[in-house]
């Protein structure tokens, strides 16, 4: 057997309270696309920051093999320079700047002691023509799709000479056709003789590229398998990601007479006075009391805005039209006003605007609801560990502690704390959007069971995904958006992944 | 539940400890130097710095920075800087000067209308900020620019303004009175002082126990009692010595009940209160805090009015102690305002920083002043060595915080 280009053997890495890899083996073979599954928490990246000298040699035991010679990164300049690239869990690059700027960021190519702008414009073009974008070099990144931003980390990687190039939940925020788009480019990669190592929750992208699938849980390796000998599958890969098999990733739920309406949108417009224009035109929209109410459309279609524009429009865009909560007309000023009048809104980027990092699990969780645990203006901070303790069951928050900053948990357990923040205001609307992403398989499973208690008890959800097996599987009723319009709506039933896409492509 | 877990051996109870320092490492290192630099200039001055006449006076110079310090370290918690403190400060003394000495106010009209007129004018600086977005650094600097000129203005004609208030006078350079019916103990030693210390401690003490035996109602682990009878028995210690020490020269001075107050209002309401909650959640990500209902301005709007609010109880402090208003009063004071925060473990980036932090920061600051002057040490090196512990103090919450 040819030695493999990458062998990690016997990683061990703690951080205080948590042993994140407990003796982790990880070995991949030169040209292969090798794909890292397993539950939020469990370590999968951790592990690549191990190898890319994020957590630098010193801070882990055990010993990294590339090409067969031992490496001791002490950062990831160090890695880079020895052919590995990483792309992170979250996009690094700055929205100011043009696409070549971002490009060559900290690599800068100069003419003596200038930057040479029209070198690097011209190696740029070409750099893009690998990923497949067609953009002017010159666009602002903060101009272009979250999809086209993924395509740029990529061709930032490029640039140098990889090997090895890690990518950590890359479609996470990415919709079909993007993904579809970055799975091609992989797999082209891959011809090229670039290794590729994959992070992804969606186990059905793992499994259409995949040649190789390393499972880790709890920071062991559990099992690594041969996408091409052995037999894999969605549930074969769950079982051993979970430890349990999980027959309908969609749990069923009693339908109930729906309620009466909560939710009513008249003629809703928006202009955002950042972009000069229309960002919503003329939305109608309804949700009862009982419902999960989806809605789907392309990243840009104006899903999030609706929901900001709802929630007490913090964006400040100039809105007209009508809006009833439980029948009453209500003009929001502020968010603030909009949870009082029980609405709560869960946002798609939790880093950004979702959470406090640099504030621990239990002050994010309460954060939003302080007055449920302020007695005679002073908080309670017995009553607020108890709170924060019980979302951290109820929701399986993987932490040493709800005293840890929440900068600290893992990208799917982070995303947990922001929804357990929401649930804890106990809304009568609740708007999730994109609430599973970076979720694993078995924490979904959770969450949507809890969706499903929740409008049993008669709230109302509304929920913006990008996953349309999600919306298919979780929804009442679907509108579709797309250009800021409301171009159609149709009950789950009838509801098709074509009928959806048809109507979202549409302008 | 995984917090009251008891660990087994020894060792491993000695390690979690050990996890405990080191991450609580850069919360405590500064109250550690304030005590080494104490007991350094003790040596090198003989015993002169301990002496209670030099620390009540210490705490006398310190009090009018002390109290910007507090504000400024919530105006950078909330990622802004506040550059018009001194010159406010400097203004607003002048104003108390001509109101009680031209316009004949009488002082207990003249301290709430300067503090009115002080959390106003911080209100006022703060629009541009809060309304449009205008940095603060550009809006407080024109600010700063404005209040010189006006104390410039109303000092034109006179110069120094003479105060002759013996009440207003006594603020910078008074101190409580003592229990003359025990003339005949401990003589002296002022004896209310001493009593203060007591209750404190008293205080201190029941509020531990009380604070622990609920946790234990809740079943949440504690800390072992031999661990706490140890922080009960330093803190109370602590707190007796200092009594001890300032009741060996005029008590407690008003100045330092001014500056406790101050302290007290404002830990307890940045810990124990929602306000607090949402002036650090502004701090750490204003748009998730925007979107958790709290309004951003609002809160910028509170924090630069109880920052104006401390100015003025400066500007009252410092022209007290000096008994006149002058030309150059508040000069220079936002800069040791923001030092003493940044020594005491504010952060730039926003959401990080406490009260008692920025005072022990003053401390150091003003020990370091003190310290310096009874050595005789010349300003030029004063300055140096002021500016070295500075970013010595940033430099080191860096590092151990990069760690985290
Ligand atoms: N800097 C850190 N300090 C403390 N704990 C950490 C740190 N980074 C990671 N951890 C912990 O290590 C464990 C593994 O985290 P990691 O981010 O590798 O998970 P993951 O498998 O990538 O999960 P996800 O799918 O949610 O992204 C988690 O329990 C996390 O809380
Ligand atoms: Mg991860």
């Amino acid at each position: 057997m040819e030695t493999p280009i990458l062998e990690m053997k016997s990683i061990t890495k703690e951080f205080p309270g948590v042993k994140a890899l407990d003796n982790v083996t990880f070995s991949v073979r030169t040209g292969e696309i090798h794909c890292l599954v397993g539950e939020n928490g469990a370590g999968k990246s951790t592990l690549m920051k191990v190898l890319s000298g994020v957590h630098p040699y010193g801070t882990y035991d055990g010993e990294i093999i590339v090409e067969g010679e031992l490496q001791k990164f002490n950062n990831i300049r160090e890695s880079e320079n020895a052919g590995i690239a990483i792309i992170y869990q979250e996009l690094a690059l700055i929205p100011e700047l043009s696409v070549y700027e971002n490009i060559f960021l900290g690599n800068e190519l100069t003419n003596g002691m200038v930057i040479d702008s029209n070198e690097s414009i011209q190696q740029a073009v070409e750099i893009l023509k690998k990923v497949g974008l067609d953009v002017n070099p010159l666009t602002k990144v903060k101009n272009l799709g979250v999809g086209k931003q993924q395509l740029i980390e990529i061709a930032k990687a490029l640039k140098k000479d990889v090997k090895i190039l890690i990518l950590d939940e890359p479609t996470a925020a990415l919709n079909e056709t993007d993904s579809d788009n970055l799975l091609h480019l992989i797999q082209g990669l891959k011809a090229q003789g670039v290794t590729c190592i994959l992070i992804s929750h969606k186990l059905r992208e793992v499994l259409a590229i995949a040649d190789t699938i390393t499972v880790l849980r709890d920071g062991k390796t559990v099992v690594t398998l041969d996408a091409h000998k052995d037999l894999v599958n969605e549930p074969v890969l769950i079982k051993h990601m979970v430890g349990r098999s999980i027959d309908n990733v969609y749990p069923k739920r009693e339908k109930l007479p729906i309620g009466k309406e909560t939710l009513r949108l008249e003629d809703w417009s928006a202009f955002s006075y950042a972009l000069g224009r229309d960002i919503l035109k003329n939305i109608n929209l309804n949700v009862h009391a009982g419902e999960i109410v989806a809605i789907a459309g392309l990243m840009g279609s104006g899903r999030t805005e609706l929901a900001k524009s709802i929630f007490g429009n913090p964006d400040r865009y100039r809105v007209s039209g009508k809006a009833f909560i439980n029948g009453v007309e209500q003009k929001f000023r502020d968010p603030g006003e909009a949870i009082k009048a029980s609405l709560a809104y869960v946002t798609e980027d939790r880093k950004g605007n979702g959470l406090i990092l640099i504030d621990d699990v239990k002050h994010n969780i309460t954060l939003a609801n302080l007055k449920e645990i302020t007695e005679g203006g002073v908080i309670n901070e017995n009553e607020e560990i108890l709170v924060a303790n019980k979302y951290r069951t109820q929701l399986n928050i993987k932490t040493p502690s709800i005293q840890q900053k929440v900068r600290n948990l893992s990208g799917g357990n982070q995303q947990k704390v922001s929804l357990g923040k929401w649930l804890f205001v106990n809304p009568g609307i609740l708007i999730l959007d994109e609430p599973t992403r970076g979720i694993d398989v078995g924490a979904k499973y959770e969450i949507y069971t809890l969706m499903n208690a929740l409008v049993q008890q008669g709230m109302s959800i509304l929920m913006i995904s990008s996953e349309l097996p999600e919306i298919l599987g979780m929804a009442d009723r679907i509108y579709v958006m797309s250009a800021g319009k409301i171009n159609g709506e149709m009950p789950a039933e009838v509801a098709t992944q074509e009928a959806i896409m048809e109507l979202a492509v549409d302008y | 539940m995984e917090e009251s877990k008891q660990t087994t051996s020894t060792t491993d109870r000695f390690r979690s400890l050990l996890d405990i320092v080191k991450m609580n490492i850069s919360d405590y290192f500064m109250f550690f130097a304030l005590v080494v630099i104490m007991i350094f200039f003790t040596i090198t001055t003989d015993g002169v710095f301990i002496s209670s006449r030099n620390i009540s006076n210490l705490i006398n110079q310190m009090g009018y920075i002390a109290v910007l310090a507090v504000g400024m370290t919530l105006i950078i918690v909330i990622r802004h800087i506040e550059l018009s403190v001194g010159y406010l400060a400097g203004f607003l003394g002048a104003f108390a000067a001509i109101a009680m000495t031209f316009w004949g106010w009488p002082v207990f009209a003249v301290i709430p209308a300067v503090m009115v007129l002080g959390m106003l004018a911080g209100m006022l600086t703060a629009t541009p900020v809060a309304k449009l977005g205008v940095p603060a650094f550009v809006s407080t600097m024109a600010a700063g620019l404005i209040y010189r000129g006006a104390l410039l203005l109303v000092t034109m004609g006179t110069g120094t303004i003479v105060i002759r208030d013996p009440i207003f006078n006594a603020i910078g350079n008074g101190f409580i009175p003592d229990l003359p019916f025990l003339s005949g103990f401990l003589p002296g030693r002022h004896k209310l002082t001493l009593i203060f210390g007591l209750i404190a401690i008293i205080w201190y003490i029941i509020s531990a126990i009380r604070g622990r035996k609920t946790k234990q109602s809740y079943n949440f682990a504690v800390p072992n009692t031999g661990l706490f009878i140890l922080q009960l028995v330093i803190i109370s210690a602590l707190i007796g010595y200092i009594a001890w020490i300032l009741s060996g020269y005029n008590g407690i001075s008003w100045s330092l009940v001014i500056l406790l107050l101050v302290v007290l209002v404002f830990q307890f309401i940045t810990t124990k209160t929602p306000l607090g909650r949402h002036i650090y959640a502004v701090g750490g990500n204003p748009e998730a805090a925007e979107l958790s209902g709290i309004s951003v301005s609002k809160i910028t709007y509170i924090v630069f009015g109880a920052m104006g609010l401390l100015s003025s109880l400066s500007g009252i402090m410092y022209a007290s102690r000096l008994r006149s208003a002058t030309t150059t009063a508040g000069l220079g004071f936002e800069t040791d305002a923001i030092a003493a925060a940044f020594v005491g473990g504010v952060s730039a980036a926003g959401g990080v920083g406490t009260i008692i932090g920025s005072i022990i920061g003053a401390l150091v600051m003003m020990s370091l002043t003190s310290g310096m002057n009874l050595m005789g040490i010349d300003i030029s090196i004063q300055y140096i060595v002021r500016g070295l512990v500075l970013v010595l103090a940033v430099v080191f919450d860096r590092i151990t915080r990069r760690n985290r």
